[in-house]
């Protein structure tokens, strides 16, 4: 049997609006990964720390304030520090369709916007993330 | 024909007629095996007089102005003045939002709301390490009382009222205010406005909290207790349903879980020693409205029935002032599609229609670029203008409470409030709302409801229009207001030079006195007043009593 997929969801920042987080999280679940959620007001650093320990297959970063440009691209730089590059990163929030090139190219994978399917999340992680 | 006659010829007619729709079921099935709201609350196919016979008119729907306040809290409504049009505004710094304010006041807007950013609603200055890339993105950057000066400037307080959703912080923010005020040469007396202050909702629903539970409700107190005597027209209090639903609830939940952080700040208060009489005209609400139409109508009917019924059972509140609930209404962001982004208009224009119908006091209508950035000015002014066209054209103001004695309407009030009060007795078994909060309930109950919506939308059982159904190919939206990266620089320049110019023997001084008063357990407002004066930051301030009273920390 396949190891299950390891996420970790995280909320960089100071935004507390994690009914997003909260969703995908309990949607990753039930599609069988094993999910464990930071909780609010992370710091990049935190994130990383967390991800590094607990060895996960990917990182979900979810942001609404408007603070994205700065935070995600932080967290994949830290995994490279740490030699953690082939975590699968992707973030979603509100987030202009003008900022997603720069993230790509920072590094994360995937923007989702609001209106977003679990499904598409849940599929895109099964199909880009790679186990160790 | 008596009344039993009558009866029984109705419960006659309506077995004819359901003979009737068997036939036609049979022929057409429904489109949906059970019809039911966001609640749960089932959406019979017809109601009728029946439905109606237990809700005793006088008791339980009444009249406008008068116990249970079912159908408004004034005796008049709208004829006499139509609710408080207060759109919710704040972005980048000082400048830009006084900019915003003044077009706004220019527009017709009636009364300011101020959006401040996470590091202000946190307590963190813009040069602390933790406001990196969050200075002045969900709203304005406010460090001192110099920047509450350029907020402000050339906005009379003493002829608007400014409400302020600042929670953790609140006495700060209410402090500088207060000092503006004074530049001004406006008495807090006549000051008019609200702060939100509710930090009860900000552990399982919004999140700027600060400090743990105790001390957090110790200083709500101690607001209730110095505007008592300093600020008599100022809502000490906004509680909060709006970001509850917004994380999910239900409109039941939205109710309940509210009124019962209501209830524990009165607990306190009263326990503090203050007269309910005294205080609770203070108290205000703040809901939200989303899209169930007659739902949230009934909604807003069977909150205030049922805060009366409380503070007057509970409390034994005696004044009429004491028992009514006010509330400020603003439309569900989280209804609003990133998808044809300008259908948000018609969602807000219908969700409007219910609070008003619901009898609101005051209403913020949301923007139709919401799902994608901050509001651009055009999108802002035809927010208001929703609102101008509902007052002025639809005639729904005309008369008072138009919807009571809709056998659904009043069916579904008395529904709501039935099961809100569930809610509230059962978090009461917990031992009350802190409690609860601790055990994680609220927050269960919540993610459920949310994850129950998604689930429903993802399924297509519930639709939404431009998201999982009638699509279509978009080109990315454009134009949308943009927070320049220099704006943050600016901030933390103009902070840094301000600190080099005030008195920093006094700043000192202030917050050594600031920390002898958080530990002596007396009222802190007298102090926190004094310490912004001297251009102490909110950092500083917030920083002293950090120390003092400890962080809170989700567990």
């Amino acid at each position: 049997m396949d190891k299950k997929i390891k996420v970790l969801v995280a909320k960089p920042g100071l935004d507390g609006h994690d009914r997003g987080a909260k969703v995908v999280s309990r949607a990753l679940r039930d599609a069988g990964m094993e999910v464990i959620y930071t909780g609010i007001r992370q710091t990049p650093e935190q994130i990383v720390a967390t991800a590094v320990q607990e060895d996960v297959d990917s990182i979900g970063l979810s942001c609404l304030s408007g603070a994205h440009n700065k935070l995600f691209p932080k967290v994949v730089d830290l995994l490279k520090e740490k030699g953690a590059e082939d975590v699968l990163v992707f973030g979603g929030g509100i987030i202009p369709d003008e900022d997603i090139p720069g993230l790509k190219e920072a590094g994360i994978a995937e923007i989702f916007l609001p209106g977003t399917s679990t499904e598409d999340t849940i599929a895109f992680i099964k199909n880009n993330v790679t186990q160790a | 024909m008596s009344c039993t006659e009558n009866k029984a010829r109705l419960a006659e007619r309506q077995e004819q007629w359901q003979g009737m729709v068997d036939k036609a079921l049979a022929r057409f099935p429904e489109r949906k095996e059970a019809f039911a709201t966001t609640s749960d609350i089932e959406m019979k196919r017809l109601f009728t007089p029946a439905d109606v016979e237990a809700i005793d008119y006088n008791d339980e729907v009444g009249f406008p102005g008068e116990f249970p306040f079912t159908r408004g809290v004034q005796p008049t409504m709208y004829r006499a003045r139509f609710w408080t049009m207060r759109q919710y505004a704040g972005f980048g710094s000082a400048k830009q939002t006084n900019e915003r304010y003044r077009y706004l006041l220019d527009q017709g807007q009636t009364g300011l709301s101020v959006a401040f950013d996470l590091p202000t609603q946190i307590g963190y200055d813009s040069d602390h390490e933790l406001s990196d890339g969050e200075v002045g993105k969900v709203g304005v950057a406010i460090d001192s009382l110099a920047d509450m000066e350029i907020l402000f400037d050339q906005i009379a307080l003493d002829k608007v009222s400014t409400s302020m959703t600042i929670n953790a912080p609140a006495a700060v923010l209410l402090a500088m205010y207060i000092a503006v005020a004074e530049k001004q040469g406006v008495s807090s007396e006549k000051l008019r406005g609200t702060i939100q202050n509710d930090v009860l909702k900000e552990y399982f629903a919004r999140g700027t909290y600060i400090f743990p539970p105790q001390p957090s409700m110790k200083i709500i107190t101690d607001i209730f207790s110095y505007c008592k005597d300093n600020l008599p027209n100022w809502n000490t209090i906004s509680i909060s349903g709006y970001h509850i639903r917004e994380a999910g609830s239900s409109a039941v939940q939205e109710v309940a879980f509210t009124l019962a952080d209501g209830l524990a700040y009165v607990d306190a208060a009263v326990k503090t020693g203050l007269d309910v009489d005294v205080f609770a005209k203070r108290l205000s609400f703040f809901f939200n409205v989303h899209n169930n139409f007659l739902e949230e109508v009934a909604k807003f009917r069977a909150a205030r029935r049922l805060w009366a019924k409380l503070m007057k059972e509970r409390f034994g509140a005696k004044k009429a002032s004491s028992m009514m609930m006010r509330f400020h209404t603003q439309t569900a962001g989280c209804s609003l599609t990133a998808q044809q982004p300008d259908n948000n208009v018609v969602r807000v224009t219908m969700q409007a229609l219910a609070a008003v119908l619901g009898g609101t006091n005051s209403l913020h209508t949301n923007s139709r670029d919401e799902a994608l950035c901050l509001p651009t000015e055009d999108s802002v002014r035809i927010a208001l203008r929703t609102q101008q066209i509902i007052a002025h054209e639809s005639g729904v103001a005309d008369t008072i409470d138009p919807l009571a004695g809709s056998y659904m309407v009043e069916s579904m009030t008395s529904e709501i409030e039935a099961k809100a009060l569930e809610y509230i007795n059962k978090i009461d078994g917990l031992g009350g709302v802190v409690k609860a909060i601790e055990a994680g309930y609220m927050q269960q109950e919540i993610g459920d409801s949310a994850y129950a919506y998604q689930k429903s939308i993802e399924t297509a059982e519930q639709v939404i229009v431009g998201v999982n159904k009638f699509t279509i190919e978009e080109a990315a939206p454009e134009n949308l207001l943009r927070i320049k990266k220099e704006m943050e620089i600016e901030q933390l320049e103009s902070l840094k030079a301000m600190k080099g110019k005030r008195d920093a023997a006094a700043v000192a001084a202030s917050l050594k006195e600031l920390r002898q008063v958080a530990e002596s357990g007396d009222n802190l407002l007298p102090i926190i007043v004094s310490a912004v004066k001297t251009y102490a930051t909110l950092g500083e301030v917030c920083g002293v009593l950090r120390e003092v009273f400890g962080e809170y920390t989700e567990a």
